[in-house]
C-alpha cells in the first residue's frame, strides 16, 4: 500500500471541502477502497473519514418513501422494519450479497460505488485495462470474460482503446434500480438529486468514469419512492455457490398486481452489463398482462434483447432469460416475506 | 500389537483436541506470531512476465524508501548451493509469472510493500506456453514412472458386450490452507534458527543446510502448530529460503509472510487432468479392459505428475489393464502434492466412467463395483493387509437408503428442484515411516512425549497423548506432549497420510521401553513393595505401579510412580525409541477404503447444485480419535464437494496468470454449501499394517466424493459433465 494522508470529517460541509484535495477519497466502510489500495488499484493521496457524519439514519418520508442515510450499514439496512416491511426486495438483494462480516460493514453510499471484480482490473500485474489504465487496451476481451458484461458493452471487440466488459457486482444496487431511488447528493456548488437509472454510466468511451457523480460530490442519502411493490416482489441470484459468491445473473422483480393482472412491473437485472441493468421495454411489456409464463418469457426476450456474448459468457444470456422468468413468477406468487 | 480391546482403548481417547484450549484462546503460536526483537520484514516481489529473463531491477527509488534495509535480487543474492526446484534468486530467468524476483526487506510490511512498487524491472521477455488444451501435441511422458499394462487390451476390448469410452477433465487448484506460508528467519554467527509453518520440520532443517552449506546441527526450526498443509507445505519452497537469505542480507530477523495471491504460483499446485478413459465389460458386468491415460500440465522447472490413473491399477479386478500418464509443460508454477494427490482426481474419472458403465449394462453402479471387486491387490496378487470395503458399500448405503433410488435419470422432482442420487468408492494408499520419540515419566506423576513430527491441525497432539496413555493405563490427560522442534527425536514429514502410523507406533514403543524401565526400578528397589519381581510382571494403571497379578488398589505389592521415583533421586525415567516398519511388509498390500452416497437437489432454472446429504462409510483400520478422525473425513468430504461444483484455479492463457487469485473469486465451499454429512468408520484394525492397527486417514475422504455428487447430478437432470468443476453454466447445455 502507498502512504497516504488521513483526516476525518464531522460534517458534510468539512468533508465536501476535504475532498477537495488533490486525488483524495472519502472512507466509509472501506470493504472494496482499502482493498484495492492493498492491491494497488486505487491510490488515493488522501483519505477522509466520513463515518462520523450524522447519515446513519433510515427515517420515512412525508410521501411516504423512505431516505436512507449514506452511512447506513448494510446490514442494517437490510434488517430495517420499514424496509423489510415496504421493501423486501431490497432487504433481499443486501443479504443475498458479500458476507454478515463485510455487510456489517458497508455502507449503502459506498455500495453505489462498488467496483468491478473484473479480474483484470484488479490484478495490476495485467497491463490492459481500459478502466484502471485509459487507453491500456482490455485483457477481458480475449481473456477469462465468463464473468463479463453482455448488455451495454462499449465498442465491437476490436480491441480499441476504450473498450470495457466489466460488470457491476452489487446486488444492492439492482434492487435498488428496480424500486426507482434517487440519490441525494452535495458538493461545493451545492445538493442535487440524481435519478437511479442516471447514476450509473455505461462504459462508452470512458469506462474508468462510472457513475455521474462527480468527485467533489458526497452522497447523503438514498430515496425510495412510496412502496408499490411489497406484495409481490423477488430478488433471485444465480452464483457458482450457495453464499459469499457475485451473481453470473441476478435479478431483481417487482410487481403492482390487480387480481391476476400486472398494473406494473420492475424489472433490473445484475452481472449483465456496467450498471444495474432495467429494462423499460420488459416492463411496459408486462403492464396490463395476465401474470404467467407467456408474458413472462416475452419480458424475458425483452429484457436482454441486443445481448453481445463473448467466449465464455454466452450462457449469460440464456440464464438470464431463465432467471427472469423465475424471478416473476415467485414475484407474482407473493405476497412473500425476506428470508434471512 | 496393541492388545487393549478397542473399547478400552476408546476410554483412553481424549474428548476434545489435545491443543482446543490453547487454539481457542490464541495462546498457541502459529509460525509469524512468534515475537522476534528486531525482527524486519520481508516482501516478495514476483515476475509479471510467464516467459523470459530479468534484464535489470533499478532499486535506487525503492532503496531510498522510508524503513528499508535491504534489497534482495539476482544482481547480488548470495550463491548457495543446488536445490534443484526452488527459484531463490540464483539466476535471472523466468519460468512462470508470479515466479519470486526479489525480496524487499523493509522495518514494516507496508513499508516492504511500497518500496516494492518503486523497484523498476525491465524483462527481455519470450514466447510463453501457457494454453494447456493447444499444447496437447507436445505431451510427453514424464521423466520417471507413468505407465503399466495388464494382460492383452486390445483382446479383452475386442470380448466386450458394452464399452465405455469418455474423456473427463479437472482443473487446476490451489490449497490455500487459513494460514499462510510463513517464515522467520535469524541468524547467531553460522546458526541459522527459523519458525516456519510446514508439514515437515526436519525436511527444512536439510533444506536449510544444503542451501547455505552449514552442518544440519546448526539449523533450528520449531513449527508447534501447522494452520493447514494439505500438501502445499510438504515442499520447501522459496520463501523459506529467501526469509534466511534476507536475514543475511539485512543482518537482522526477517518475517515472511505469503499473500494469498501469493499461494497461487510459488508454492504449488494440484495440476490439471484430462483423463481419457475407456471401460470393456462382460454383459455380467465383469470388467475386460480398464484403459486410463492421464494428461496433466508440469512446470518447466521440474516434472511432476499428478498421477490419476495410479489408482486404477488396484481398485477393481479386470482381465487386462492400460494407464498412462503424459505431461504437457507450461509456464506456471510447479505442481506438488494436493490432499490425495492421484487419487482425489482419478477417482473423479474412473468412479463416473463406472457409473456410465453401470447406467449402459442397466446395473446398480454398487453391484457393478461387488462384481470386479478385488480380493487380492491386482497389481502383483499380494494379499491385502485387511480390506472390508464390501462393508464399506453396505454400510454407507444403508444409512443413505440406497436401495430406494430410481435409477432412471430426472424422474425425481420437488418442487423447482431436480433430486439425484449417487455413489462412487473411496480409496487411498496406506503407508509409514521410521520415526523417533521420546518418551519420559516425570517425578509428579505426568508423562512427557518428544517427538520431531508436527501437526497440520489434524490431531497428531492428541493422538500422541492417547498412545503414551494407553502404554502406561493412565488418563491421557496426564500426557504432555511437545512436537514441532528440530532439538527433539527425529520424525518424517506429515503428508501422504502416514503421520499417525508412523509416530503412534513410535512413542507407544518408547512409553512401553519407559515402562519397563519403572519396572526394572521397582524391583531393584530394596524399598520398593515390588522389590525382587521379573520386571515383565509388573504393570502399571493410573499413576500406580503393581503386580499383574494384584488388583493393583490396596498395599500389597503396588506402589504410587510418584513415590517410586522420588525415593530414586526424584529424576525421571526416560527411554526413546525408533518404530521400524514390519519386517514382512513386502508380503501384503494396506490400503484405505470407503464407499460415498450423494443426494444432490439441482434447481431447473437457475442450475444451481446443493449437495443435501453426504454419507461415507470408510475401512481405515483403527479410529484412534473419534474426534479428530471424523473431523479429517468431514472436512475431506467438503472439500469433495469444492471439487465437483467449485474450486478452479483459471489461468489467462495470454499472460499465465490465475485470475481469480483470491478468496472472493477462488471458490471453495461455504457453510450454506454443505448439507447433512454422516460419516462413519468400520473401526477394523489393520495389526499386519502396524501395532496401534490404524492406517491414515488425511486424504482418503476427498477421494470419491466428486463423483459421487457429479454421478447424483446425472441422475437428477440426466445432463453428464465431464468436465470439472460443475458450474451452473455446465448444466444448462
Amino acid at each position: 500500500m502507498n502512504p497516504f494522508n488521513y483526516q476525518r470529517a464531522t460534517a458534510p460541509e468539512q468533508a465536501i471541502h476535504a475532498i477537495t484535495a488533490h486525488n483524495a477519497k472519502f472512507l466509509g466502510g472501506g470493504t472494496n477502497l482499502v482493498d484495492l489500495m492493498k492491491d494497488g488499484v486505487e491510490h488515493p493521496s488522501t483519505l477522509v473519514d466520513i463515518n462520523r457524519l450524522n447519515l446513519t439514519q433510515v427515517t420515512a418520508t412525508p410521501s411516504g418513501g423512505a431516505l436512507i442515510g449514506a452511512l447506513v450499514r448494510n446490514s442494517d439496512l437490510a434488517n430495517h422494519e420499514m424496509i423489510r416491511r415496504n421493501y423486501p426486495l431490497l432487504s433481499q438483494g443486501l443479504l443475498s450479497g458479500a458476507s454478515p462480516q463485510l455487510r456489517n460493514m458497508a455502507t449503502t453510499g459506498g455500495n453505489l460505488l462498488q467496483r468491478t471484480r473484473c479480474y483484470y482490473f484488479m490484478d495490476t500485474a495485467f497491463p490492459a485495462c481500459n478502466k484502471r489504465n485509459p487507453g491500456s487496451g482490455c485483457a477481458a476481451l480475449a481473456g477469462f470474460n465468463r464473468i463479463h458484461a453482455i448488455l451495454g458493452t462499449s465498442a465491437g471487440g476490436s480491441g480499441d482503446a476504450t473498450e470495457c466488459i466489466a460488470t457491476n457486482p452489487s446486488d444492492m444496487n439492482v434492487a435498488m434500480a428496480a424500486l426507482d431511488a434517487t440519490i441525494h447528493v452535495e458538493g461545493p456548488k451545492g445538493k442535487r438529486a440524481i435519478p437511479f437509472a442516471e447514476f450509473h454510466r455505461l462504459p462508452g468511451k470512458t469506462p474508468q468514469i462510472e457513475t455521474n457523480l462527480r468527485p467533489d460530490e458526497l452522497i447523503l442519502a438514498v430515496e425510495l419512492p412510496a412502496p408499490k411493490f411489497a406484495k409481490n416482489s423477488w430478488y433471485l441470484k444465480v452464483r457458482d455457490r450457495q453464499s459469499y459468491a457475485f451473481a453470473l445473473v441476478s435479478v431483481a422483480a417487482g410487481l403492482e398486481m390487480n387480481g391476476s393482472t400486472i398494473k406494473s412491473a420492475r424489472l433490473a437485472l445484475g452481472g449483465v452489463a456496467h450498471k444495474p441493468w432495467r429494462s423499460l421495454e420488459a416492463e411496459r411489456s408486462l403492464a396490463g398482462t395476465t401474470a404467467g409464463a407467456a408474458a413472462f418469457r416475452k419480458a424475458a426476450e425483452l429484457a436482454v434483447a441486443g445481448a453481445r456474448a463473448r467466449e465464455h459468457n454466452a450462457f449469460k444470456i440464456e440464464l438470464a432469460k431463465q432467471s427472469i422468468v423465475r424471478a416473476l413468477t415467485l414475484a407474482a406468487e407473493g405476497p412473500q416475506g425476506v428470508q434471512a | 500389537m496393541i492388545d487393549t480391546p478397542l473399547e478400552q482403548q476408546k476410554e483412553r481417547q481424549l474428548g476434545h483436541r489435545y491443543d482446543a484450549f490453547a487454539k481457542v484462546t490464541g495462546r498457541a503460536k502459529y509460525a509469524a506470531e512468534f515475537p522476534v526483537k528486531n525482527v524486519a520484514y520481508g516482501h516478495i516481489v514476483q515476475a509479471d512476465i510467464p516467459a523470459g529473463t530479468v534484464v535489470s531491477i533499478d532499486d535506487a527509488a525503492a532503496s531510498r524508501a522510508s524503513g528499508v534495509h535491504s534489497i534482495v535480487t539476482p544482481f547480488n543474492a548470495p550463491k548457495l548451493a543446488e536445490l534443484g526446484n526452488v527459484n531463490v534468486l540464483q539466476n535471472a530467468t523466468v519460468l512462470y509469472s508470479g515466479q519470486p524476483i526479489a525480496v524487499v526487506v523493509a522495518r514494516s510490511l507496508p513499508e516492504a510493500q511500497a518500496a516494492a512498487a518503486l523497484l523498476r524491472i525491465t524483462y527481455k521477455e519470450e514466447a510463453a506456453k501457457l494454453d494447456f488444451k493447444g499444447l496437447l501435441n507436445d505431451a510427453r511422458p514424464p521423466k520417471r514412472g507413468g505407465a503399466s499394462r495388464r494382460g492383452d487390451p486390445e483382446a479383452s476390448a475386442a470380448k466386450a458386450a458394452v464399452t465405455i469410452d469418455e474423456t473427463y477433465t479437472t482443473p487446476i487448484q490451489n490449497h490455500n490452507p487459513m494460514e499462510p506460508h510463513a517464515t522467520i528467519a535469524w541468524w547467531e554467527g553460522d546458526r541459522l534458527s527459523v519458525y516456519d509453518s510446514t508439514q515437515g520440520i526436519s525436511g527444512v532443517q536439510q533444506a536449510l543446510a544444503r542451501a547455505f552449506s552449514i552442518p544440519q546441527a546448526s539449523v533450528h526450526v520449531e513449527c508447534p502448530y501447522t494452520g493447514g498443509g494439505f500438501g502445499c507445505k510438504g515442499y520447501v519452497w522459496s520463501h523459506t529460503i529467501l526469509a534466511a537469505m534476507a536475514a543475511k542480507a539485512a543482518e537482522r530477523p526477517v518475517k515472511l509472510v505469503l499473500e494469498r495471491p501469493q499461494m497461487f504460483g510459488p508454492v504449488g499446485s494440484r495440476p490439471n487432468t484430462r483423463q481419457h478413459i475407456k471401460l470393456a465389460a462382460a454383459a455380467d458386468g465383469k470388467l475386460l479392459l480398464q484403459q486410463h491415460d492421464s494428461v496433466c500440465y508440469t512446470s518447466m522447472i521440474s516434472d511432476w505428475v499428478e498421477s490419476a490413473a495410479n489408482q486404477t491399477t488396484l481398485l477393481y479386478d479386470s482381465e487386462s489393464l492400460s494407464t498412462s500418464h503424459l505431461v504437457v509443460p507450461l509456464n506456471l508454477g510447479m505442481g506438488t502434492w494436493m490432499r490425495a494427490p492421484g487419487e482425489a482426481t482419478g477417482s473423479v474419472g474412473l468412479e463416473i466412467a463406472l457409473d456410465e458403465l453401470a447406467e449402459k449394462l442397466n446395473m446398480d453402479p454398487v453391484e457393478l463395483r461387488l462384481v470386479n471387486y478385488a480380493e487380492k491387490d491386482p497389481r502383483q496378487g499380494k494379499p491385502w493387509s485387511s480390506k472390508h470395503l464390501r462393508e464399506c458399500y453396505a454400510q454407507a448405503g444403508e444409512r443413505f437408503g440406497w436401495s430406494k433410488r430410481v435409477a432412471r435419470t430426472g424422474q425425481h422432482r420437488e418442487g423447482n428442484s431436480l433430486i439425484g442420487h449417487g455413489m462412487a468408492t473411496a480409496n487411498y494408499g496406506a503407508g509409514r515411516s521410521p520415526s523417533s520419540a521420546v518418551v519420559r515419566i516425570l517425578p509428579n506423576g505426568r508423562v512427557f512425549v518428544g517427538i520431531g513430527t508436527q501437526d497440520l491441525g489434524t490431531g497428531t497432539y492428541t493422538i500422541l497423548a492417547q498412545a503414551a496413555a494407553l502404554a502406561f493405563s493412565i488418563d491421557p490427560a496426564m500426557v504432555d506432549v511437545k512436537l514441532g522442534d528440530t532439538s527433539l527425536p527425529h520424525s518424517g514429514g506429515s503428508g501422504g497420510s502416514t503421520t499417525a502410523a508412523s509416530v503412534g507406533p513410535a512413542v507407544y514403543d518408547a512409553a512401553a521401553q519407559a515402562r519397563l524401565k519403572l519396572a526394572q526400578l521397582a524391583a531393584g528397589d530394596a524399598q520398593s513393595p515390588l522389590h525382587g519381581v521379573a520386571a515383565e510382571e509388573i504393570e502399571t494403571k493410573d499413576g500406580r505401579i503393581f503386580l499383574k497379578t494384584a488388583s493393583g488398589t490396596g498395599p500389597d505389592k503396588s506402589e504410587a510412580i510418584t513415590a517410586l521415583l522420588a525415593r530414586n533421586g526424584g529424576t525421571p525415567v526416560e527411554a526413546t525409541a525408533t518404530s521400524e516398519l514390519v519386517k514382512d511388509r513386502d508380503s501384503f498390500t494396506s490400503h484405505s477404503w470407503g464407499a460415498v452416497f450423494a443426494e444432490v437437489a439441482v434447481d431447473a432454472d437457475t442450475h444451481m447444485v446443493r449437495v443435501r446429504r453426504l454419507v461415507a462409510t470408510y475401512d481405515i483400520g483403527t479410529l484412534l480419535n473419534d474426534k479428530t478422525g471424523t473431523n479429517q473425513l468431514v472436512g475431506g468430504l467438503v472439500w469433495g464437494i469444492g471439487m465437483a461444483l467449485h474450486e478452479e484455479s483459471v489461468i489467462d492463457t495470454k499472460y499465465g496468470r490465475t485470475v481469480n487469485e483470491n478468496f472472493a473469486e477462488y471458490h471453495v465451499p461455504v457453510n450454506a454449501d454443505v448439507g447433512e454429512i454422516d460419516v462413519t468408520c468400520l473401526n477394523i484394525p489393520d495389526f499386519r499394517f502396524n501395532p496401534l492397527g490404524a492406517r491414515g486417514i488425511g486424504e482418503i475422504g476427498i477421494t470419491g466424493a466428486a463423483a459421487a455428487i457429479a454421478n447424483a447430478i446425472y441422475n437428477a437432470t440426466g445432463k453428464r459433465v465431464r468436465d470439472f468443476p460443475i458450474t451452473p453454466d455446465k448444466l444448462m447445455a
